[in-house]
């Protein structure tokens, strides 16, 4: 097997609804083997990038090659090759599990027996007979993720597969995802807002906002390339005049309504003995104060002025 | 290796038909109950009583009317009397008088409680009704046959009653009612789980496998088919049991056109669902399309009654075409040569519906 076979390849890919710019002019090619996170708030263009890869929605512009296929020959082909699971697929209500996985295995002409495997890979053996309607929400995105994987696809879509889940359910999740990457070397594209998902589950991240990609990499990469620094977050009981601050870091941020502000430094150890002695010169008294590394979403803030989560 | 996705999209139908408990009552016990409410309604003729309100002003008595209600029984707190003829095979024919003032009577008229006034001058008798209006006209007939003394059928007519199997409503009914049951349980069952899956976002998620779009479509077709076959069954033993209908024509015909009538309108629901994925507006593009064939396709009533350029219409309308085959072999006793037009046109109808369905339904 070459490892730097090309599974996915998406070449100049451009989308319009009226008169929204969807996606515009991107470009991304995917090993195979490799999970790639689109990262990147609501809006960002994520859903469409994908559904256009999944073969749901046509591009205006540009092409894009699955398996060296594309979708307006080879759509029988690609369909059986590729699993996914869309943002909030609601399936029959009064169906059970078992029943579910049935009619889909039916479309791929699978046996029980890969409907029995695959309920034991998504940890569904006990809820085997529990109708749609009953299942948690975590469930119902594993079973979401099981039909995925019934057909054993080289290619993986999943769009926001744990929006919405507690933490617990999220884990869950990833550990599936995480065991598939080592036994199978599938080929995943998954798109999601939780830049810990990203960060956890996939070897390469594009950022995406407004149709564009605005970076891609390994989460190390993205920072390195785009800001170095660590971050001291503060918030003080009393309104201050911002520019006091000027001098202490690289960036400065300050939300006036909250009293909250934000210091990117190059390095805590010796930048924040120097911001402490700032404010007990000005006698300012802080009612919060936090350390820590750049992170994702820090990165996403200064390149768009808007957090992730929004 | 498993059951063929075909049989797996059938056997889903069912599931999700029989799960339901509200479902199972629309489609299997309604149609029952109103054929049961519809037929003893007009079976069971209770003594009709025609209700008159008669107006009178003080001293403008008129002899013959005086002459007539002297004999009246008072009918027990109320201002009104009774009088009852027994007119043979006409059954029993009661009036009821009631003494009101103009303003009462109009009201009473205008709620429906009166059929005609009945206004007292010394030389005439005033009738005020509405001339289009069948039953106030046959109350006036009536009215006027008995103050003239006539309480029987005319010299020389003789009347036999047509009650055999095959002439009364209850036979003009089920046929229709069986008909309008398919018709129903098409439009409802496979535009709404059509437009439902869509709204679901299932029916993307389907497609993004090999499934065949064809074998989707057509599993409604055989699971339709299969309920509609038990409700029109339920309701065959039921007005067999219940008002000895019969089946005159070809058993074979019926089922033909059946089968037919079932295409046409699952084929129709498929053209109808091709492209919404809001219930709401379903639900509106379904009404347009079924409550005028409900009125207007000779279900409850005659459609004969309507203008001649408006029956022309009608009779193209799917369901005037399988209510009218149903009652050609159920009550004229048609046979199968005589099901070949009908059966042609529903197959036609559903084919093409279908074929449009299919062109232009709308996956994503």
């Amino acid at each position: 097997m070459n490892a730097s076979e090309t599974v996915i390849s998406v070449r100049e890919v451009s989308k319009s609804f009226k008169e929204v710019k969807a996606v515009q002019s991107v470009s991304l090619d995917i090993q195979r083997g490799e999970y790639v996170a689109l990262l990147g708030p609501n809006g960002a263009g994520k859903t469409t990038l994908v559904e256009m890869i999944e073969g749901i929605q046509q591009p205006d512009a540009g092409t894009i090659s699955i398996l060296g296929k594309n979708w307006k020959e080879h759509s029988e082909e690609l369909h059986q090759n590729i699993g996914l699971s869309l943002q909030e697929t609601r399936f029959i209500d009064k169906l059970s599990v078992m029943e579910t996985m049935r009619l889909f295995a039916s479309f791929y002409g699978l046996d029980q027996q890969r409907i029995d495997a695959v309920l034991e890979l998504v940890r569904l053996t006990e809820k085997k007979k529990a109708y749609m309607v009953n299942l948690s929400g975590g469930q119902r995105q594993r079973i979401a993720l099981g039909i995925a994987l019934l057909n054993n696809p080289k290619v993986l879509l999943l769009d926001e597969p744990t929006t919405g889940l507690d933490p617990n359910a999220r884990r869950e999740i990833w550990d599936i995802l995480f065991h598939l990457k080592q036994k199978y070397q599938t080929t995943m594209i998954l798109t999601t807002h939780y830049m810990e998902e990203a960060d956890y589950l996939c070897d390469r991240i594009v950022i995406m906002d407004s149709g564009q990609m605005l970076g891609r990499g390994t989460k190390e990469e993205l920072l390195a390339q785009y800001k170095s620094g660590e971050v001291i977050e503060f918030a003080f009981s009393k309104d201050i005049v911002p520019t006091q601050l000027s001098g202490l870091g690289q960036e400065i941020e300050w939300e006036e309504e909250y009293r909250k502000g934000k210091l990117v430094v190059k390095d805590i150890v010796t930048d924040l003995p120097v911001f402490l002695a700032r404010v007990e010169q000005e006698g300012w008294i802080l009612s919060s104060l936090e350390c820590r590394k750049m992170t994702l979403d820090d990165l996403f803030v200064s390149m768009t002025g808007r957090s992730l989560s929004e | 290796m498993m059951q063929h996705q075909f049989i797996q999209l059938v056997s889903v139908q069912f599931k999700e038909f029989f799960r339901e408990p509200g479902i199972l009552f629309w489609a299997m016990a309604f149609p029952i109950l109103m054929a049961w409410g519809l037929g003893l309604a007009f079976t069971e003729k209770g003594a009709l009583v025609k209700k008159v309100a008669v107006v009178s002003e003080v001293g403008k008595d008129n002899q013959q009317l005086q002459q007539f209600l002297s004999d009246a029984i008072p009918k027990p707190e109320s201002e009104a009397s009774i009088k009852t003829f027994d007119q043979g095979d006409l059954g029993q024919l009661t009036f009821e008088f009631h003494y009101l003032t103009m303003e009462e009577a109009i009201v009473g008229m205008k709620r429906g409680k009166m059929a005609l006034i009945l206004v007292e001058q010394p030389n005439e008798l005033e009738y005020q009704f509405d001339p289009l209006n069948p039953e106030a006209q046959l109350t006036y007939l009536q009215l006027t046959d008995v103050l003239d003394g006539k309480t029987t059928a005319s010299q020389g007519a003789v009347i036999k009653p047509m009650t055999q199997t095959g002439t009364r409503y209850i036979d003009f009914l089920i046929p229709g009612l069986m008909a309008m049951g398919i018709m129903m349980s098409s439009m409802w069952g496979v535009s709404y789980t059509m437009i439902d899956k869509r709204s679901k976002k299932l029916l993307r998620r389907m497609v993004a496998t090999p499934m065949g779009k064809t074998y989707f479509l057509l599993s409604h077709l055989v699971s339709r088919i299969a309920i509609s076959a038990v409700e029109a069954t339920l309701l065959l033993v039921f007005s067999w049991l219940t008002f000895d209908i019969a089946i005159e024509g070809s058993f074979l015909g019926v089922i033909l056109i059946f089968l037919s009538g079932n295409l046409a309108f699952t084929g129709l629901a498929i053209l109808i669902s091709t492209r919404t994925d809001v219930t709401q507006v379903g639900n509106g593009l379904i009404n347009a399309v079924v409550m005028p064939m409900m009125i207007m396709s000779g279900i409850f009533f005659s459609y004969h009654n309507f203008p001649d350029w408006v029956i022309a219409v009608i009779q193209f309308f799917p369901l005037t075409v399988m209510a009218d085959g149903f009652r050609s072999i159920f009550t004229e006793g048609a046979g199968l040569e005589q099901t070949v037009i009908p059966v042609v046109a529903l197959t036609a109808f559903g084919l093409l519906c279908f074929g449009l369905g299919r062109r232009f339904f709308k996956w994503y």
